[in-house]
């Protein structure tokens, strides 16, 4: 239970319009038990008592699996610990005296609404235009009529796992949803249930994609290395195999 | 007031087929201008949004999150039960049927719990036919694994991640529906009233989270999904932002408030490590299947439990329970490390943990097997306590994870407002004193993808010459005034504490007098206890900021302000229920051995509350619990 005091550098931008800047805080007495937002915590109560407005900031299952947290944390998407979203980043990864840096996504798609939240539904229309099986409630066969074998469930659930919190959009340079996106087409062109729209999806979704104003992929890979649940590039190279394949196909 | 629970009548094996035989259908020329509005968009909110759309009526959808994906229905880990028997154990519908009602103390209502066990094995049809990947063998077949308080394997899952996964799919059609136009969907929204004409739920305020904006919204009929109320008591398993407030508005409306002393407090979460926490988290019931749980034979022992010899361990599960073991029901086992611990057994810097330890399975299996099994949780514990559960045992602790009480519903799932339903965890309606695990997913889709459709059209199929009614209505101007005047309220307080510490306050009263024991004295202070936080509250709370932007202190000063109330029909609900059943344990009633002494002649009922205005305490009606099918025999897991 080390005593830990940080200087946080903190984005504060009041409305989207908002020019926004950095604003210095000190934080002193923290418990290196601390999760990253309950230290968030312990400023915001702070600064609510003094009548200040506390950093706002979106969060909700602390669990890491919602993703609904999203903040850059010197430098880096959900902060320094491979594979962990910043609700599961704890303080026993900083040192006392240090720095830290903390900026909301950055991507012409993700426009800030205050400090460090930012608008995702970009991520949500994509889905709407084709990360789906249509398939009406009550219509489904018996859940065992369709045999699937462990390797494609598992290679499935790989690709599923995503939790669409927009770390892979925010690490790369252009501002790519291609991981986003390759996740869902993989997962769903993947399992036999997916088959008779395989084409179609990839295609909405990709253009889509496009029209929401993210940027194409160029492979540098920052995106797999910041995904809090690891999911693989291998998924943007199916993406892309998908994708001419069904140009082929019509 | 009396309350009709509108169950159909005949053999309980045929009561749900004979309703849907003869249900009133509504035509498809009709359904097309009969709007309904839906509030949440977790398991039972979006799988409902999706196949009513689906059906053809005009759906509105609200969620307080940025996206509908986020509802805390993602964050179920364990599984989801059907009765598909495909293990050939001898599973059935009356078997999962039996089991649910056991395991919920016979505290809840057969008929519901019936139709539900009945269309389990349709929900796991649907995902799959969504594409959510379900763990498999590997001949191609759907994989089951065993659940506490039952004796096979009937539970689905998908890793660690179960709730993710069915809660994608919902949101994957829910989605459709919205490419389709068929359902139009408000992120960042939060409802803060029901509007009621004529005696019918026919529309919601809700404030915009991010500009301030209050909007009126019409609907047919209004349905709530709203979640469960666990973050009463601070700490919970509980996401952030989960809260009782639309159950609230609505119970104020008249909606009945059923069993909110109906807690679950789960066994295995990570126990607290500091006044700073603000959450808690779930470590899932699955690990019980092959962690052992035990704690020191000899009191105080500050030994590292991987030195402590078998012989002075003491598996008090094991010993306890022979025949269910480490699988015994929820509140089974959290009472009993509750017993432990208060006996001076208890484990770690606050004495408040026992262990769960995987050290045999890993030889049994190898840590492969292990790790396949359970590696995201054990990932997950490591990096919340820095320790690694493959070398080390977990310490675990009980803490809040679900609420069996919830708004009142007949069997059409509709509330004492006509025309306003409850689906999913915010209903009270299947689980009774105690809920199984990997029910509640199971619970939530029922509801939305193979209840509430039918069900809703009896209702609708009346409404059919009902025109929409003008958002200008004075019950709209007057509900949004209201909301409004309160809104102000808290903004203009002017006061010297922050909500945060109210809710702290109030999660301490709730734990320590309605949580794993409570006792006649206690809960009658703590009514006063409560009654002067709310006074204090509205006299010295403090909310910064201003209204027209994103504002997470005002939202949450709102969602605080309901939690106090409710804390107080808690207490007044658990010192009514003379009788220790579930969850509900009161001291004055156990049998010698400890367990839960249920009082059938007396309390085999629901308690129905009835809000009776801001000054009067609500009234307690009474559903009495008919057992035709089964049954009342003392619960034993021994």
């Amino acid at each position: 239970m080390e005593n830990l005091n940080l200087k946080l550098k903190i984005w504060r931008q009041s409305s989207p319009n908002d020019k926004g800047a950095f604003v210095s805080y000190d934080v002193s007495g923290l418990n290196t038990h601390m999760s990253f937002l309950e230290m968030l915590d312990v400023l915001n109560e702070k600064l609510v008592v003094t009548g200040d407005d506390p950093v706002a900031f979106d969060h909700d299952c602390r669990e890491g699996i919602c993703g609904m947290c999203s903040m850059v944390i010197n430098g880096k998407p959900h902060g320094p610990q491979k594979g962990t979203t910043t609700c599961q980043l704890h303080m026993r990864h900083f040192k006392d005296g240090d720095t830290v840096t903390i900026e909301p996504w950055r991507a012409k798609p993700f426009p800030v609404l205050k400090d460090l939240i930012v608008d995702r539904s970009s991520f949500d229309r994509i889905i709407q235009s084709g990360g789906y099986i249509s398939v009406n409630t009550g219509s489904a066969p018996d859940g065992n009529s369709l045999p699937i074998s462990k390797e494609i469930a598992e290679d499935a659930f790989d690709a599923a796992a995503c939790i669409g919190c927009g770390a892979c959009v925010a690490a790369c340079k252009n501002a790519s949803a291609s991981l986003f996106v390759s996740a869902k087409v993989s997962q769903l062109s993947l399992l036999p249930q997916g088959q008779p729209e395989r084409e179609e999806r990839v295609k909405n979704m990709v253009s889509k994609m496009d029209e929401e104003g993210f940027g194409h992929c160029t492979n540098t890979g920052a995106c797999e290395a910041e995904c809090p649940k690891e999911i693989s590039l291998e998924y943007i190279r199916k993406l892309n195999w998908e994708y001419h394949r069904s140009n082929i196909k019509g | 007031m009396i309350l009709d629970n509108k169950i159909p009548a005949g053999p309980l094996e045929d009561k749900w087929t004979n309703y849907k035989a003869k249900v009133p259908l509504v035509s498809p020329s009709n359904k097309r201008n009969l709007e309904v509005i839906i509030i949440g968009t977790g398991l039972a909110g979006a799988s409902a949004a999706a196949s009513l759309a689906e059906m053809g009526y005009k759906v509105k959808t609200f969620c307080f999150q940025d996206s509908p994906r986020r509802a805390h229905s993602i964050a179920a880990q364990g599984g989801i039960n059907a009765a598909k028997n495909y293990q050939n154990d001898g599973d059935s519908t009356y078997r999962l049927f039996y089991d649910t009602i056991k395991g919920g103390d016979y505290r809840a209502r057969e008929a519901n719990v019936y139709r539900l066990a009945e269309v389990s094995a349709s929900i796991i049809d649907q995902c799959v036919a969504q594409g959510v990947p379900f763990a498999r063998e590997y001949g191609g077949t759907l994989d089951n694994r065993s659940f506490g308080g039952v004796q096979v394997s009937r539970t689905f899952y998908a890793r660690g991640q179960t709730g993710q996964q069915l809660l994608l799919g919902a949101y994957s059609a829910l989605s459709r529906q919205i490419s389709k136009g068929n359902v139009q969907m408000f992120n960042r929204h939060e409802m803060l009233d029901i509007v009621k004409i004529d005696g019918k739920a026919r529309g919601v305020i809700v404030r915009n989270l991010v500009t301030g904006e209050y909007q009126r919204h019409f609907g047919h009929a209004v349905v709530l999904a709203t979640g469960g109320y666990g973050n009463v008591y601070y700490l919970s398993t509980n996401a952030m932002g989960s809260n009782v407030t639309a159950s609230w508005k609505a119970h104020k409306k008249g909606a009945m408030f059923a069993n909110p002393s109906y807690t679950q407090i789960h066994p295995t979460c990570i126990p607290v490590s500091g006044e700073y926490q603000s959450k808690l988290t779930l470590m899932s019931e699955s690990l019980r299947n092959d962690g052992r749980i035990w704690v020191p034979l000899k009191k105080g022992d500050k030994r590292r439990p991987i030195d402590i010899p078998e012989e002075e361990r003491d598996y008090y599960l094991e010993r306890r329970y022979p025949a269910f073991g480490n699988l015994v029901p929820r509140d089974v086992a959290s009472r009993a490390a509750k017993e432990r611990c208060d006996a001076g057994y208890g484990v770690g810097s606050t004495g408040l943990a026992v262990f769960l330890d995987f050290e045999d399975s890993i030889k049994r299996l190898g840590k492969e097997v292990v790790a396949s099994r359970y590696g995201n949780l054990f990932e997950m514990y490591q990096k919340i306590t820095g320790e690694d559960p493959y070398k080390m045992p977990m310490r675990i602790f009980p803490a809040v994870h679900y609420t069996m009480g919830g708004l009142w519903v007949d069997y059409d799932l509709m509330t004492t407002v006509p025309g306003l339903y409850a689906i999913g965890e915010c209903n009270f309606s299947d689980h009774g004193a105690n809920r199984l695990g990997a029910s509640a997913l199971m619970q939530g889709l029922a509801d939305g993808y193979f209840v509430l459709p039918y069900t809703i059209g009896k209702y609708l199929s009346d409404d059919i010459r009902t025109p929409a009614i003008s958002t200008e209505d004075e019950q709209f101007e007057k509900a949004e005034k209201e909301a409004k005047n309160r809104v102000n309220k808290l903004l203009n307080n002017n006061g010297n504490r922050s909500v945060e510490s109210f809710h702290r306050e109030l999660g301490k009263v709730v734990w320590d007098h309605c949580g794993m024991s409570r006792n006649k004295n206690d809960l009658e202070k703590a009514i006063e206890t409560i009654k002067d936080l709310k006074a204090e509250f509205w006299t010295n709370v403090s909310v910064p900021g201003e209204e027209n932007v994103i504002n997470p202190e005002l939202a949450k000063a709102g969602r605080v302000a309901d939690f106090i109330e409710l804390g107080e029909l808690m207490m007044r609900d658990a010192l009514a229920r003379d009788e220790s059943c579930g969850g509900h344990f009161r001291e004055e009633h156990q049998t010698d051995e400890g367990e839960a002494l249920r009082d059938d002649t007396n309390f085999a009922f629901t308690s129905a509350w009835e809000f009776s205005g801001e000054k009067t305490p609500s009234k307690l009606n009474k559903e009495t619990l008919e057992f035709e099918n089964v049954q009342l025999t003392q619960r034993s897991y021994k």
